[in-house]
């Protein structure tokens, strides 16, 4: 297959700065020189491709958007952008960025210690360390607030008791953020737990028919002592987890355009070359040329609001309904372009020579994952109605 | 070591293309650009030699705004500087036209090594590099290989046909134009994108240059060419079409 030469209808590439340009031209050859080759055979083995991890510390994919601490200090867009071409690569993949990024790296950077930030951000940063996220419980997912984790203080130690599941990165994190309930009040506060902790397990879970090419485990913690120093000071109530998702959701946000344009292109090299009937290229049909024409509309629609929230982002302004409504729609339109995608492709769309089905099975995670799409509708409802529906 | 690197931005390599009525070049709006990917070899040349010898690496682009990027992207890799001569209407030039140009913007400073690329992608004159060597009044070699420098002097590997090459010598400061293929160009870290936003691009309108650029050639126009199809289908035995498959791809194909 060439060169992905984008998805551009509307002259958008008009809308991005050089530095923008340039960052999505880096992660877009990353992707086609170390990723596209190698990762069906990931998918298919169900291994994560981690001899991409020093790779892509060193092009500095890694807490790409914050301050210091060797990160590149790019603006929101241009992360935004790197993402998109990360999952267009594969959204396992582009999870852990994901998680490294903003749901270890950031709150490290934002709730974290001195101590804590000098000790683990440089390692991060440079792939030397990875981290995951812990905060789906197995009873509570949407509703990550009933948690049932619990951190006890005892002199200078916490002690933690409680079950996490679905952790992207478990099982190779050197660095788990973990939040649990503390006595105060029942207040949610972060926690750093390192690997090797008496009390603490990880295992993976297996059978999964999405995210194959990425760790996804189940956090165990009995009786696990940890110095009080592991705490996240800054970190306090349950709004601290919802502002790494935030900043998580808005990469995904980009990330589902990327799968979106992986399929959406596939699908048109595809139906031009693909004949049927007559000796005609099936792209000549009227029906398989709306299902082409709807994915470009909805991508070009999907990039206009990334970008915009982007910007509002760059600027200080993004709200968190608007993050929702960036990671709702794109993803959606992701997973509905690869199954568009996948009708074009006929029986050659199930097999694994194209990309489609496996974007398709990890766009399913996405979809759930990050919240869920509904969870995103109810919190676009609640910000246009005043109402919250949730219970 | 101070070293400049001629890089030009062409059309990238899948963009849509499309001719005007008549026209003598392509329409530049809808389509994205590219640095040419001969150029790319010749900057990554250029930072390895700055790596084992110091000195600088100053990216040269002539063009419209746009090819700033392309400035950005050679910095974003390791360029220290870039030299944007301007001219929106840069795609009229010849390659003599172009050469001048460039030259009169060199000469402004002083550089051990001068490279470019073999050919650019969209013209494919190859011509450029080599008028440049001409009008400096420098040594010049095509078809770069491999460049050994020490005491002064060069040791280069040029490629010749049929597979075979050539070693070289020749003294500095000279014009190469340089092999795709012959490294592996670095990408560029966002960090790098992040601090080639620091670094100085000089900005040389061409008309003041005060190079006659008249140009001596003339692209009469540009047409994609026209498809014919004809299948011819081969008889006989397995070995015998076979053979006269082989006949038709290395005399008709010209691909063996
Ligand atoms: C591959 C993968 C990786 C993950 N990685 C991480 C990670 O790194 N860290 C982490 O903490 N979590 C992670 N998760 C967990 C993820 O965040 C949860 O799966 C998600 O929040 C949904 O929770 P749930 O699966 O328990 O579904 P549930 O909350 O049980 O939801 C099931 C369905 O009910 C609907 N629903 C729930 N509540 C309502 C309501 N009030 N109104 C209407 N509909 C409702 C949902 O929309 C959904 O359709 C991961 C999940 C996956 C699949
Ligand atoms: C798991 C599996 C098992 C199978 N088992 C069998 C089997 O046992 N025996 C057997 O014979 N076959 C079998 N098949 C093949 C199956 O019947 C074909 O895949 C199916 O007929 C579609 O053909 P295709 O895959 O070549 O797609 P195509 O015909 O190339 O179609 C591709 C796309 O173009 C569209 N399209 C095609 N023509 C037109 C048109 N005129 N107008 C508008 N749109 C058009 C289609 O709707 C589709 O979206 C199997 C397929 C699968 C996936």
């Amino acid at each position: 297959m060439p060169a992905f030469p984008g998805v551009d209808f509307i002259e958008f590439d008009s809308l991005l700065n050089d530095e923008e340009k340039l960052a999505r031209q880096t992660a877009r050859q990353f992707v086609d020189d170390e990723v596209l080759p190698i990762i069906e055979k990931h998918n298919r083995e169900a291994t994560m491709p981690t001899h991409l991890i020093p790779l892509m510390a060193d092009l500095g994919f890694f807490g790409a958007n914050l301050k210091g601490y060797g990160c590149a200090e790019m603006s929101n867009v241009a992360y935004g952008l790197v993402m998109q071409e990360l999952e267009r690569g594969d959204s396992g993949l582009r999870s852990f960025v994901s998680v490294q990024s903003a749901l270890v790296m950031y709150p490290i950077y934002t709730f974290g210690s001195d101590a804590q930030k000098s000790k683990w951000l440089p390692l991060l940063q440079s792939g030397k360390a990875i981290g995951c996220f812990g905060l789906t419980e197995p009873q509570f997912g949407s509703n990550p607030g009933g948690m049932t984790t619990r951190a006890v203080k005892k002199g200078d130690r916490y002690i933690l008791n409680g079950e996490k599941l679905w952790i992207t990165n478990g099982t190779i994190a050197d660095v788990s953020v973990v939040w649990a309930k503390t006595e105060d009040n029942d207040r949610v506060r972060g926690f750093l737990i390192e690997r090797g902790t008496p009390g603490f397990k990880a295992y993976d879970i297996h059978g999964k028919w999405s995210l194959r090419a990425s760790v996804t485990s189940g956090l165990s913690m009995t009786d696990c002592e940890i110095p009080a120093a592991n705490l996240l000071p800054e970190s306090g109530g349950l709004k601290s987890p919802l502002m790494c998702l935030n900043q998580a959701r808005y990469g995904i946000g980009w990330g589902g355009l990327g799968a979106a344009m992986a399929c959406y292109y596939t699908a048109l090299q595809y139906a031009k070359t693909r004949t049927q009937f007559n000796n005609k290229p099936i792209a000549s049909h009227q029906l398989v040329q709306d299902k082409l024409a709807w994915m470009i509309t909805e991508i070009t629609k999907g990039q206009l609001l990334a970008l915009q929230v982007g910007r509002l982002k760059d600027a200080g302004r993004a709200e968190h309904y608007h993050v929702s409504m960036l990671k709702m729609n794109n993803v959606w339109v992701g997973l509905e372009s690869a199954r568009k995608a996948r009708d074009i492709l006929g029986a050659n769309g199930i097999v694994d020579d194209y990309c489609i089905i496996r974007h398709m099975n990890n766009l399913e995670s996405v979809y759930t994952y990050e919240g869920t799409h509904d969870i995103h509708k109810l919190i676009i409802g609640e910000r246009i109605t005043g109402i919250p529906a949730y219970a | 070591m101070n070293i400049a690197v001629c890089i030009k931005q062409v059309p990238a390599k899948d963009a849509p293309l499309q001719i005007p009525e008549g026209g003598a070049w392509i329409r530049e709006t809808d389509i994205g650009f590219e640095t040419n990917e001969p150029d790319g070899y010749a900057l990554e040349e250029a930072l390895r030699l700055k790596e084992k010898h110091g000195g600088e690496v100053v990216a040269i682009s002539m063009g419209p705004e746009r090819v700033k990027q392309t400035i950005k992207e050679a910095m974003a890799k390791g360029a220290d500087r870039g030299i944007h001569v301007v001219d929106d209407k840069f795609f009229q030039l010849d390659p003599l036209g172009s050469a001048r140009s460039l030259a009169a913007a060199i000469q402004k400073e002083k550089f051990d090594l001068i490279l470019t690329g073999l050919q650019s992608d969209d013209h494919g004159f190859g011509q450029t590099g080599v008028l440049l060597a001409e009008l400096l009044g420098l040594p010049h070699a095509t078809i770069i290989m491999q460049i050994e420098v020490q005491d002064g002097r060069m040791r280069l590997k040029r490629e010749l046909e049929a597979g075979w090459f050539q070693w070289m010598e020749a003294p500095l400061p000279a014009v190469l134009s340089i092999q795709s293929g012959i490294n592996k160009p670095r990408y560029a870290t966002l960090k790098g994108i992040m601090a080639a936003k620091k670094k100085e691009i000089a900005s040389i309108p061409r008309a003041s240059l005060g190079v006659d650029a008249t140009p001596t050639q003339k692209v009469e126009r540009i047409y994609v060419p026209a498809k014919t199809k004809k299948t011819e289908i081969l008889t006989g035995t397995a070995r015998e079409a076979a053979a006269k498959l082989v006949e038709k791809l290395k005399h008709e194909a010209r691909v063996l």
